[in-house]
């Protein structure tokens, strides 16, 4: 089904329905993370990938106002560079622990640790937050200062210089 | 959109429960699923859904745009202040122990303050953002 | 199952390479960017999975947990992702302003028409 839908908004040129489009990938994604036992992650996805994001992609549409043009180009340069990037990346996974073995390094170095000893020292017993805020403060502290920062770099791209005279940009 | 009564009716009652339910999501974080990260984001959507229905300076007059330019940074300062404070009472940077006499407390409280800090500094540049793009095809030289 | 989730980002992945590379709309190429992130998401969540183990919040009653970390990181990807989505159509809005276009192609020719005229 997401598949489909990828499928359905590369093809699709009318910007608005792939906008929408992209918003139902975001919910699917979502449940798909929570089979996968990611609740916190799908929880965000669904507010961050379904709600904000499409408000922002609408609202870059209306000042865009824009159908997609024909591409002028052949696409089958790009399919192939596509598609010989994915067969490598199939190859390279042959060689990766198959789906939820509990002996994969993934499972064995650092989590054990904080599954077994999160709620003792830091008394949460939600182990992503106590990892996100605690064990991997300094990681937090420079994401959100990139928030701070996409968030200042937006402004000062789309701020409008207040000019007295009324003259234009 | 300002005209359709069923939209205002719905968008006005459904305002303070998506932000007690940000609130929920902020402070039982460290329980169940949620945090910083996702109850900033949806204290944003729930002013977004306001300005969308209402209007934007409706929105504006709701949270002047001088607190939020100001929000975004506070979050970050009340999360590099905890580590600050962890310096000047005797540990490392963002070290959280020597917060309470208790170093799980310690911990907890740290934990608290970051994840407001996360909540401010993400609801306040959403917030931002999409007043700059909402407000950047209002204007009539456009 | 096997190797079955990393086919499915693989293909995810692929196909956000594909409408990056391939289509001259610059929302396009950023909606394109974004699907290539989620393949990210998923290539990291997959693997964290254990079949019979619950969330990783822990509870007296069960006793495996999937694994935390990757969770943590895509977290704060996903909110960093949105906000460099929005600096990223701050700058398509403003290209829109300058050069009246969104079009890869048309913004080429109105570059080369301006130096050609200079």
């Amino acid at each position: 089904m997401m598949a489909v839908l990828v499928v359905a908004v590369a093809v699709q040129r009318n910007l608005f329905s792939v906008v929408v489009l992209t918003g139902i990938y975001s919910f699917l994604m979502a449940s798909v993370l929570v089979a996968l036992d990611a609740v916190d992650v799908a929880m965000t996805e669904a507010s961050v990938g379904a709600g904000i994001s499409t408000v922002l992609l609408l609202g870059a549409l209306y000042l865009v106002r824009a159908d997609e043009a024909k591409p002028m180009h052949r696409p089958l340069l790009p399919l192939l560079v596509s598609v010989g990037v994915g067969a490598a990346l199939v190859y390279g996974t042959l060689g990766l622990p198959a789906f939820s073995d509990p002996s994969a390094p993934i499972h064995t170095h650092v989590a054990p640790r904080y599954l077994n000893d999160a709620l003792r020292e830091t008394g949460v017993p939600n182990v992503v937050t106590a990892v996100l805020a605690s064990y991997r403060g300094y990681d937090t502290l420079g994401e959100t200062t990139v928030v701070f920062t996409a968030g200042v770099g937006v402004v000062a791209l789309l701020r409008r210089r207040r000019r007295r005279g009324g003259g234009g940009e | 959109m300002k005209n359709d009564l069923v939209l205002r009716v719905v968008a006005k009652l459904f305002t303070p429960f998506v932000l007690l339910f940000a609130l929920y999501v902020q402070f039982h974080g460290e329980l169940g699923p949620g945090g910083g990260f996702q109850a900033g984001v949806i204290v944003a959507a729930a002013v977004i859904l306001y300005a969308i229905v209402f209007g934007l300076p409706a929105a504006r007059r709701l949270v002047p745009d001088a607190i939020v330019e100001s929000m975004m940074a506070i979050g970050v300062l009340i999360y590099a202040g905890v580590g600050v404070a962890g310096l000047l009472l005797g540990g490392a940077y963002l070290d959280y122990f020597v917060l309470d006499r208790d170093p799980v407390h310690g911990q907890e409280r740290g934990i608290f303050w970051v994840e407001i800090g996360v909540a401010i500094t993400v609801s306040s540049v959403m917030l931002k953002i999409f007043a700059m793009f909402a407000s950047r095809g209002h204007d009539p030289d456009e | 199952m096997g190797h079955y989730a990393y086919f499915v980002a693989i293909f995810l992945m692929v196909a956000g390479l594909y409408v990056t590379v391939a289509r001259g709309n610059l929302v396009k190429k950023l909606i394109g960017l974004s699907i290539f992130q989620t393949s990210v998401y998923l290539l990291y969540i997959a693997p964290g999975k254990l079949i019979g183990a619950t969330a990783p919040i822990v509870a007296p009653q069960y006793a495996t947990y999937s694994n935390p970390l990757p969770h943590v990181l895509i977290l704060t990807a996903i909110v960093v992702g949105v906000a460099t989505l929005a600096l990223g159509l701050a700058l398509v809005v403003r290209i829109r302003e300058a050069y009246g276009t969104v079009e890869e192609d048309q913004i080429l020719a109105e570059d080369e028409r301006r130096d050609a005229d200079a």
